[in-house]
C-alpha cells in the first residue's frame, strides 16, 4: 500500500511539474475568462445611437438624462402599457419606467427592453438616479443643518455652513441612496419554458463533455505513461520492486489527481481573472455583477409590485427564468453524479487505456488497440444530442445503462431529473465493469510490459487474460 | 549455508518452455555464475527468483523459508535492458527507486550521498536523465540496484556499456559487495569475467540446466591430463620417445625452443611423462592445460546440442572440440 502511494506520488509530481501542465493550466482560465469578458466588450463597441424612453411618473430626473453618442433620451408622458406598447412600435431600444412614489424618495426603476439590456445603459441610468436624489437629499439635508444652527438665519445659499458642519454631521450617511434597477424583457408568453429546458440541456451537455474530455486527455496519459515505462526499459526494474497491478493502479490514479488538479486551477483561476477584470473595471463588469446579483434573487423593490399589472407576472428576466431553472435542478443527485461518473468512467477507460499501452510497443502501434476505446466515447457524445431532446426516451435509457456510454449519457440527463433507481442501477453496473476491466487490464499489463518487439493480436490479449501469475 | 534454492522449477509460455525441471542452489557469500546462450532461460529464471512472474511447477526457498513478497526488499535487481525515466532528476529518480525498495527516505538520502561520491557522480543529482551519458546512466543504476543493501544481487551482463576503468571500479564493488556479507548472481556472456569473479556456475540451455558446481570443480571436470611442455634440443621426433598411451596433440618450433603438447592416459600422471622426456630434450618449463570456462561453454553446449538436447555427463565430453579450441591460440 506504501508503494502504491509512492508511485501515486510519482506519478503526480512529474506530470504536474512538467512545462506543458503549466502552459495548460494558464491558458485554460484565460480563455475561459475571456469568454465571459469578450462579450462584454463587443456590447460596448455598438456604435448604434440607441433610443430610449424615459417614463418619469415622479418628474425628479426630468431633462437629467443626457444624450450621448450611444444613447439618446426621450420623455413620454403616457402609462406604462401605452410606454411598452409605443417601444415596440418606434422601435426604441429601451423603456425606462421611474414609477411614482407617494411619499418616500424614488429608489427604483424598470427597464423595459426587447433584448438583453446594456450594462452601459443600465449603469448610466443608475448613476443619473442616484447622484440626482442623492443631489436633492443633500439640499435637504443642508436646510435642516442651518436651521438647527442658526435658527434666525435663512440663507438658503448655506453661507454660515461650514463644510466641517457638514462633515461632522450625518449628512453623509442620510444621503447614500442605493438604486435598484430591474431589467426586463418583454418577451411573448412561452418562451421562458424553452429557457428553462436550454438551461438544463446546457447543465447536462457541459458535464458530458467534461467527462468526456477528462477520459480521453487522461486516460491517453496514462497510455504514454505505461509505453514510456517500457520503451525505457524501466519497467523491469520497477516491478522487481512492485507488482505490476500496484505500477497501473498508481499511475492510473496519480494521473486522476494531476486532471482533478488542473480542473481545480481552472475554476479557481478562471474566477480569479474575472474577478480581477471587474475589479479594474468598475464601470462595466462591477455593474454586471450587480445587476446579476440582483436579479438572481429574482427580489422586485418594494413598492414596485403593486404596481405591477397580471399580463407583466409573464415575461420576466431571462437571467433569473435561467437561474430558477438551474435551482430546480437537484444539485446534490447532480454533484454526487458528476463526481462518480467522473471517476468511475475514467477508472474504466483508464485501466483500458493502461492495457493498450502495455501491449504496444511505441505509440504508433496503438491504433489498432484504441478503436473498441474510442468508438463507444464518441458514440456516447453523437448520442448525446438525441438524449438531450427527449432525456426519457428508450435510447436515453439504455445508453444511460450500457456502462461505457454511461458516464457522459447519464450526466447529460441527470438535469432533467432521472429516476432514482436508474441512477443507482447504472452506477451499479458502471462499477462492476470497472472493477472487471481494472482486473483484465491488470492482467494484459502484467505480461505485455514485458513483451518486445511483437506485434500483438486480440486473439494474444484473450490468452493473456489467462496466463498463471 | 544456501541462501537461495529452486527446486524442479517450471516455467511455460504459451509456445515454448522457458525452463524445464531446473534445480538450482546458490551458496551464501558467493559469486554466482547464471550461464547460457541466448534463450535458454536466464532472464524467466532471475524473474521468478524476483517474482516478476511465478512458476508453473516447483519451489523456490529463500533464506530456508518459501519465496514470499517479503522478500523483495532482500533482492536487488539489474536488468540487461537497462532504462531510468529519461525526464526525471537524477537524484529524485535515485531516490524514488530506492524508497520502492522499502528504504527510508533519509537513509536513502544519506546512502547515496556516499555510492554517488563514490562513483564520482555528485554533481549530477539535479540533472535529467537524458542528459547523461550512457556510461552514466549505468552507474545510477548500478547504484540503485545496491542501494538498498540486499542479501541477494542479481546483476544482467552488469559491464555492458562500461569503458575498462570502470569496469573495474564495478569489479570492485562487486568484490566489496561479496566481501560485506551478499550473493551475487551474475548472469553475462563474458566467460573471461566468470573465471576472474564467480565461485559457483550454473549452465542453463535450452530450458534445461545442465551443468553446475563450483568453477574449480567443473574445471578438474573437464580437464583432460593434457600438459604444454616447453623444451629445447631433441634429438629425434618426439612422438617417437612419448610414453605408453600418451598423444602428441601438437608441436609447434621456434627459434628458440619448441612447444608440444601432450595428452596422457587418464591413469598416467606428469611425472611419469616427464622421467621418459628429460634423457631426450632440455625442458625449459611444463603447464597443465586446464580448460577456460569459455571453452567449458561452447563444448558443453554444443554437445547438448548434437545428443538431443539431453542433460549429459561430463563422460559425453568429445575430445576434439575441445582441443581445437584449446589450440588455436
Amino acid at each position: 500500500m506504501n508503494k502504491i502511494l509512492l508511485v501515486i506520488k510519482r506519478e503526480y509530481l512529474s506530470r504536474v511539474q512538467k512545462k506543458s501542465f503549466i502552459i495548460m493550466t494558464i491558458l485554460g482560465p484565460i480563455l475561459m475568462a475571456a469568454l465571459f469578458i469578450v462579450p462584454v466588450f463587443l456590447s460596448q463597441m455598438s456604435d448604434e445611437v440607441k433610443k430610449v424612453m424615459i417614463l418619469d411618473e415622479t418628474g425628479w430626473f426630468h431633462g437629467k438624462f443626457e444624450n450621448s453618442d450611444q444613447f439618446t433620451f426621450e420623455n413620454i408622458y403616457t402609462d406604462l402599457e401605452a410606454g411598452k406598447a409605443s417601444l415596440t412600435e418606434q422601435g426604441g431600444y429601451a423603456l425606462v419606467y421611474i414609477p411614482r412614489t407617494e411619499v418616500a424618495i424614488p429608489t427604483s426603476g424598470m427597464i423595459y427592453s426587447n433584448k438583453q439590456v446594456n450594462i452601459d445603459l443600465k449603469s448610466y441610468i443608475n448613476n443619473v438616479m442616484t447622484k440626482e436624489v442623492e443631489r436633492q437629499k443633500l439640499s435637504a439635508e443642508i436646510f435642516k443643518e442651518i436651521n438647527r444652527n442658526n435658527p434666525g438665519a435663512l440663507n438658503i445659499r448655506g453661507d454660515s455652513v461650514t463644510p466641517e458642519s457638514i462633515r461632522s454631521s450625518e449628512i453623509f450617511k442620510n444621503i447614500k441612496t442605493d438604486i435598484t434597477l430591474t431589467s426586463i424583457q418583454i418577451k411573448e408568453k412561452g418562451k421562458e419554458q424553452k429557457s428553462y429546458a436550454e438551461a438544463s440541456m446546457g447543465v447536462g451537455m457541459f458535464a458530458g463533455i467534461l467527462i468526456y474530455f477528462f477520459i480521453f486527455l487522461f486516460g491517453a496519459q496514462v497510455m504514454r505513461g505505461v509505453i514510456e515505462e517500457k520503451t525505457s526499459r524501466i519497467v523491469e526494474v520497477i516491478i522487481s520492486s512492485v507488482k505490476p497491478f500496484e505500477l497501473m493502479m498508481g499511475k492510473i490514479v496519480g494521473v486522476a489527481l494531476v486532471g482533478l488538479t488542473q480542473f481545480m486551477l481552472w475554476v479557481v483561476l478562471t474566477l480569479t481573472i474575472v474577478a480581477v477584470f471587474q475589479a479594474s473595471m468598475p464601470d462595466t463588469l462591477k455593474k454586471t455583477q450587480e445587476t446579476q446579483v440582483f436579479d438572481q434573487g429574482n427580489r422586485l423593490p418594494a413598492g414596485l409590485d403593486k404596481a405591477q399589472t397580471p399580463e407583466e407576472e409573464a415575461p420576466q428576466n431571462t437571467v433569473s427564468l435561467i437561474t430558477e431553472a438551474l435551482g430546480s435542478i437537484d444539485y446534490g443527485v447532480m454533484i454526487f453524479s458528476f463526481l462518480f461518473y467522473f471517476l468511475a468512467g475514467y477508472l474504466l477507460y483508464g485501466a483500458m487505456f493502461a492495457a493498450i499501452g502495455a501491449a504496444v510497443d511505441n505509440e504508433t502501434d496503438t491504433q489498432q488497440f484504441m478503436m473498441p476505446v474510442t468508438v463507444p466515447l464518441i458514440l456516447a457524445i453523437v448520442m448525446a444530442q438525441f438524449v438531450i431532446r427527449n432525456p426519457e426516451g428508450p435510447i436515453a435509457f439504455w445508453f444511460s445503462m450500457i456502462p461505457f456510454t454511461s458516464p457522459i449519457i447519464m450526466m447529460v440527463r441527470i438535469p432533467f431529473g432521472v429516476p432514482y433507481w436508474e441512477i443507482a442501477l447504472s452506477m451499479g453496473i458502471l462499477t462492476v465493469t470497472f472493477i472487471g476491466a481494472v482486473w483484465m487490464a491488470g492482467r494484459i499489463y502484467r505480461t505485455g510490459i514485458l513483451m518486445y518487439g511483437k506485434k500483438v493480436s486480440y486473439g494474444e490479449l484473450w490468452k493473456w487474460l489467462f496466463y498463471k501469475g | 549455508m544456501i541462501i537461495f534454492s529452486a527446486k524442479n522449477v517450471t516455467k511455460r509460455y504459451a509456445n515454448h518452455t522457458a525452463l524445464s525441471n531446473v534445480s538450482i542452489d546458490i551458496p551464501r557469500q558467493s559469486i554466482f555464475g547464471l550461464l547460457g546462450p541466448n534463450g535458454a532461460g536466464k532472464t524467466s529464471f532471475i524473474r521468478i527468483i524476483n517474482q516478476i512472474t511465478g512458476p508453473d511447477e516447483g519451489e523456490l526457498f529463500f533464506n530456508n523459508q518459501k519465496l514470499n513478497p517479503k522478500h523483495i526488499e532482500q533482492i536487488g535487481y539489474l536488468p540487461e535492458e537497462r532504462g531510468l525515466y529519461k525526464k526525471m532528476k537524477v537524484g529524485e529518480q535515485a531516490l524514488y527507486l530506492a524508497q520502492l525498495k522499502g528504504v527510508k527516505k533519509h537513509d536513502a538520502l544519506r546512502k547515496l550521498k556516499i555510492l554517488f561520491e563514490k562513483f564520482e557522480i555528485e554533481g549530477w543529482w539535479n540533472r535529467k536523465v537524458e542528459e547523461l551519458s550512457k556510461g552514466m546512466q549505468q552507474k545510477i543504476q548500478f547504484i540503485v540496484t545496491i542501494i538498498h543493501e540486499p542479501d541477494l544481487l542479481i546483476f544482467d551482463e552488469p559491464f555492458s556499456g562500461f569503458d575498462p576503468i570502470n569496469v573495474n571500479l564495478l569489479k570492485e564493488e562487486i568484490l566489496e559487495l561479496q566481501r560485506s556479507g551478499s550473493t551475487i548472481i551474475f548472469s553475462t556472456h563474458n566467460m573471461a569475467s566468470v573465471e576472474e569473479l564467480c565461485d559457483n556456475i550454473a549452465l542453463i540451455n535450452n530450458s534445461h540446466k545442465i551443468l553446475d558446481g563450483t568453477v574449480k570443480e567443473i574445471k578438474n571436470r573437464y580437464k583432460t591430463n593434457t600438459y604444454a611442455i616447453t623444451h629445447e634440443g631433441m634429438d629425434a621426433p618426439i612422438h617417437t620417445f612419448l610414453p605408453g598411451g600418451a598423444e602428441l596433440i601438437s608441436h609447434e618450433a621456434y627459434e628458440n625452443g619448441h612447444r608440444s603438447v601432450i595428452k596422457l592416459m587418464n591413469n598416467s600422471n606428469p611425472n611419469e611423462l616427464l622421467g621418459t622426456l628429460l634423457p631426450h630434450v632440455t625442458i625449459t618449463g611444463m603447464q597443465e592445460i586446464i580448460p577456460t570456462m569459455n571453452e567449458i561453454f561452447i563444448e558443453t553446449v554444443n554437445a547438448a546440442k548434437s545428443s538431443g538436447n539431453k542433460s549429459l555427463s561430463n563422460s559425453a565430453l568429445s575430445n576434439s572440440a575441445l582441443n581445437n579450441s584449446t589450440f588455436s591460440k
